[in-house]
């Protein structure tokens, strides 16, 4: 029996503890959100955060995850994070979508890192994200709202 | 995100007509559905994509997937329009399999999602459906008040009696409407100049259920029971199974069947990484199958294929005469390799078949091909063929085959088990239906003065259409006809295209309706059939032609020491629509004024899905290294019912065509597919994605095809830069690979 935390809930899982945490989230947690794209840590889409450090939970076997934090994108509307996929719909961002849900995890890491990243930063971390869509331009602009947005004031800090 | 999105039930479960399960997709801002299929007491339906329930839930039912080219909200905007109602408010479902969604192209003729076509075939059936549902809904009001229905106006989502003040919910009047005449005549749709919803930039509908995970594809469909199923495959095309050894695969916890199919070795369990783990201890001994085909080898055939005449697809003039009295003539060969589509999402399919019933669920891009295809491997009646729509992760064309639809079927059949197969990225990379290779042949005659007097454009390859025709064929043909007709009608079909009888012009579209004022042109097909499978891949035939066609091109306004822009707004004084996005991109690109220096400018036009559309790409390059920084796309796709998701299926074609165009390459060595996964079939990542602008030329025309026209010109525009930045053309694709060649 494996112990973790997923997106603020404790979980025990009882399967190997070698199985991928993709497949643990998708089957054994019913959390499918996260995707399945190569299954080997070349794609993105199934990046999720492991004690706030993106992963790609194809290549991470269940232990490494044993008593640490999970986040995955069910878990970020609960967060101030939510942000990016606030501005992810306002520019228009997602096309398939499947790949949305790894870029949005990989772009919160950034932006913890670097609250205003430049292009270039975007692209250095974004790189590792596909998406076949091939919805990078709104990517990028998602990720500098985001920034704006998280930068500024909540529109009602000023009222009473 | 709202609390309504937290709330929201993603699938559903219920029992349906007959205690059949369904499952149901919910959509952002949505109630849960009811099936298309299952009209409740008091709904009012006036056809097949609207349904207005007594608790003024407005359905929609959308009949043309969503792959991520937007139709889930383009669609909405249209029966909006008409019904007089904000798109938001309507509840969308994906329609079932039903021979009332076939698309009413002439071409295509069944339940299917392809060619671009979906917001221009849909742009009148649906806006007449909805004005229809309107008429009907104003006619219970009036007859309700006792009013002349001239008095009665519908505005968002209420029927209204100005000189009274009364009004009702599209809802309270369901009932009611349902017992009107359906109108003898389809009524008058509103004048562009009357629109609210069609053209303005409404937010896509399925962003917020993309975008925090709740989102069904195949791939996430649950169901009670569920099996999932992985498929050993063949190591090369044309081998087949000898015998497998699968005893330590059945002692595996959670295994629950290891069998044979067609495909392979299915290995059955309950759960995808179970049966995973498993399928690693099957010993599979496969024959060598067709160790001929080899990528390298089929190159050459193709390219000798090109010294030998072929089906004349166009005749303009006379090339023979033209070439004799011409003062100079340049040629040269141009090449494209085999494609994967790639779609993130791998190919899966979810399936019950028993007692009778098949039930499947799948990210297909055709449940017309995919009932036929259940069908011939059930025997089942129609009815008993029950299809439910996912979204899908990519399609690309891809999904237009139903490979992953019968495997599903077929493991269900033998096990009796729900039971969802899921490809790994391997399966998906080596038994793809690929872009065909091709190899043209490109001439051109020049008169003393400089003029281009003729053109020649050969083209080998495999026809898509001859391999596909006996399935597509099959779903032709109405459902009254029995099995046996259809059959034999696709037979004949499938013959007449395979041996060019019928030709298949998807080989030489972006070819063929060369729109250059040249008077000589012969544009030809050479089929070269061989047994590796053939799909359609976004943008079809344009894909490899545009590139042959726009490239040479600019190798011809070399040779006549012409600006290629120049020249080819010259040669487009015939074409209005063509020479308008050619002028638009040159302007909005700065063609007039020298770029920054170290970048170079490539320009390229075409015509593709009824659209006219030209880009210009903006590239530096340094050894090996291509950096593709602006491309500048103007589009003529007539009246545009969403400028943002036009742009957007713009500039992800761009990225999409550049990634195929730099990098993508599908070889084949004794009988294999060499690639595996991203690491060796590489897809475009954010660095290298230029700045993208995206010009539309204001059109009342008909609308024209979107969501393939921006892939073809990214490489002939990317490949004329480098011909103006190295002085040497590109002539095959991956275009990085080709330079590398070259130095």
């Amino acid at each position: 029996m494996i112990r973790l935390t997923v997106n603020g809930t404790p979980r025990e899982v009882d399967v190997p503890d070698d199985v991928p945490l993709l497949w643990v989230l998708r089957e054994e947690l019913a959390l499918t959100g996260t995707k399945f794209g190569c299954g080997m840590a070349l794609c993105g889409a199934c990046t999720v955060h492991l004690d706030g450090k993106p992963v790609r939970s194809c290549v991470t076997r269940l232990r490494e995850a044993s008593g640490k934090e999970v986040t995955t994108i069910e878990g970020v509307a609960a967060t101030p994070m939510r942000v990016l996929q606030e501005a992810w719909a306002l520019e228009g961002t997602p096309q398939c979508g499947y790949c949305q849900p790894g870029q949005i995890m990989s772009a919160i890491a950034l932006l913890r890192a670097k609250p205003r990243p430049t292009d270039a930063d975007v692209d250095a971390v974004m790189s590792a994200n596909l998406c076949r869509c091939a919805t990078y331009v709104r990517i990028r602009r998602a990720i500098h709202r985001a920034a704006d947005m998280l930068a500024a004031p909540p529109p009602d800090a000023n009222k009473p | 995100m709202t609390g309504e999105l937290g709330r929201r039930d993603v699938l559903r479960y219920g029992l349906g007509a007959g205690g059949a399960l369904l499952v149901q997709i919910a959509l952002p801002g949505c109630r849960p559905a009811r099936s298309a299929a299952d009209p409740h007491a008091g709904d009012f339906v006036p056809n097949a994509w609207i349904r207005v329930a007594p608790d003024d839930r407005v359905a929609f039912v959308l009949d043309r997937v969503e792959m991520g080219q937007g139709t889930m909200t383009s669609h909405a905007q249209l029966v909006a329009e008409e019904l007089e109602i904000d798109p938001a408010r309507l509840v969308v479902e994906l329609a079932p399999a039903d021979r009332a969604y076939d698309n009413p192209d002439s071409q295509l003729g069944f339940q299917v999602t392809g060619g671009s076509t979906s917001v221009s075939t849909s742009y009148d059936p649906l806006r007449t459906a909805a004005a229809t549902a309107r008429e009907m809904l104003k006619a219970a009001a009036a007859r309700r008040w006792g009013v002349g229905l001239a008095s009665c106006v519908a505005a968002d989502g209420e029927i209204r009696h100005p000189p009274s003040g009364r009004s009702a919910r599209y809802g309270a009047l369901a009932a009611d409407a349902a017992r009107e005449p359906v109108p003898p005549r389809a009524p008058e749709l509103k004048p562009a100049s009357a629109f609210t919803w069609i053209g303005k930039s409404v937010p896509r509908l399925d962003a917020p259920s993309k975008l925090d995970g709740s989102a069904v594809y195949g791939i996430d469909v649950r169901l009670p029971g569920l099996h999932t199923a992985v498929v050993l495959r063949a190591p090369a095309l044309g081998a087949k199974m000898k015998g497998f050894d699968a005893a330590g695969a059945r002692r595996e916890p959670g295994i629950t069947d290891v069998l044979e199919v067609p495909t392979g070795v299915a290995v059955v369990g309950t759960s995808y990484w179970r049966a995973r783990r498993a399928a690693a201890l099957v010993k599979v001994e496969w024959t060598a199958g067709t160790t001929s085909l080899d990528s390298e080898l089929l190159r050459r055939a193709l390219r000798s294929r090109l010294a030998r005449d072929a089906h004349k697809m166009r005749t303009d003039g006379d090339v023979a005469a033209a070439e004799h009295a011409s003062s100079q003539i340049i040629d040269a060969v141009y090449e494209t390799p085999y494609l994967a589509h790639a779609t993130l999402e791998p190919q899966n399919a979810t399936a019950i078949v028993r007692d009778g019933r098949c039930e499947v669920w799948a990210p297909t891009q055709s449940l017309g091909l995919a009932r036929e295809a259940l069908r011939r491997l059930t025997g089942y009646a129609y009815d008993d063929i029950v299809l439910h729509q996912t979204l899908l992760g990519g399609g690309y064309g891809r999904r237009l085959a139903q490979d992953y639809v019968v495997e599903a079927a077929t493991i269900a059949l033998r096990t009796r088990k729900p039971v969802k197969v899921v490809w790994s990225r391997e399966d998906d990379m080596a038994h793809d239906h690929y872009r065909p290779m091709s190899a043209h042949l490109l001439r051109a005659s020049f008169a003393r003065s400089g003029a281009v007097t003729s053109w020649t454009h050969r083209v080998a390859a495999q026809s898509i259409i001859a391999q596909i025709a006996e399935e597509w064929g099959q779903s032709l043909v109405p459902n009254r006809f029995p099995l046996s007709f259809k059959r034999a009608a696709a037979r004949a079909a499938a013959t007449a295209y395979a041996g060019n009888a019928v030709p298949d012009m998807s080989a030489v579209e972006g070819a063929r309706e060369l729109a250059y004022a040249i008077p000589n042109v012969s544009v030809e097909f050479a089929p070269v059939n061989v047994d590796v499978p053939v799909g359609w891949w976004r943008s079809i035939g344009h894909s490899n032609n545009a590139f042959a066609v726009e490239a040479f091109f600019d190798e011809v306004a070399r040779e006549a020491k012409r600006d290629p822009f120049e020249l080819r707004r010259e040669l487009l004084a015939g074409a209005p629509r063509q020479r308008a996005v050619l002028e638009l991109a040159a302007e909005k690109s700065g063609w007039a004024h020298p770029p920054k220096s170290g970048i170079f400018r490539g320009i390229a036009q075409t015509t593709a899905f009824g659209t006219a559309i030209s880009m210009v790409a903006e590239v530096s390059v340094e050894g090996r290294h291509v950096r593709v920084h602006r491309v500048v796309a103007a589009v003529d796709c007539g009246r545009v019912v969403n400028p943002d998701l036009v742009a957007t299926q713009v500039e992800g074609g761009i990225g999409f065509g550049l990634g195929a165009a730099l990098h993508q390459e599908i070889t084949l060595r004794q009988g294999a597919v060499v690639q595996s996964n991203f690491h060796d079939f590489p897809s475009l990542r954010m660095v290298e994605m230029p700045a993208v602008e995206v010009h539309l030329v204001a059109s009342d025309a008909h609308p024209s095809g979107i969501g393939e026209p921006g892939v073809p010109l990214v490489a002939p525009a990317v490949a004329n830069a480098i011909l103006r930045a190295t002085g040497s053309p590109v002539r095959s694709m991956p275009l990085l690979g080709a330079l590398k060649e070259a130095r």
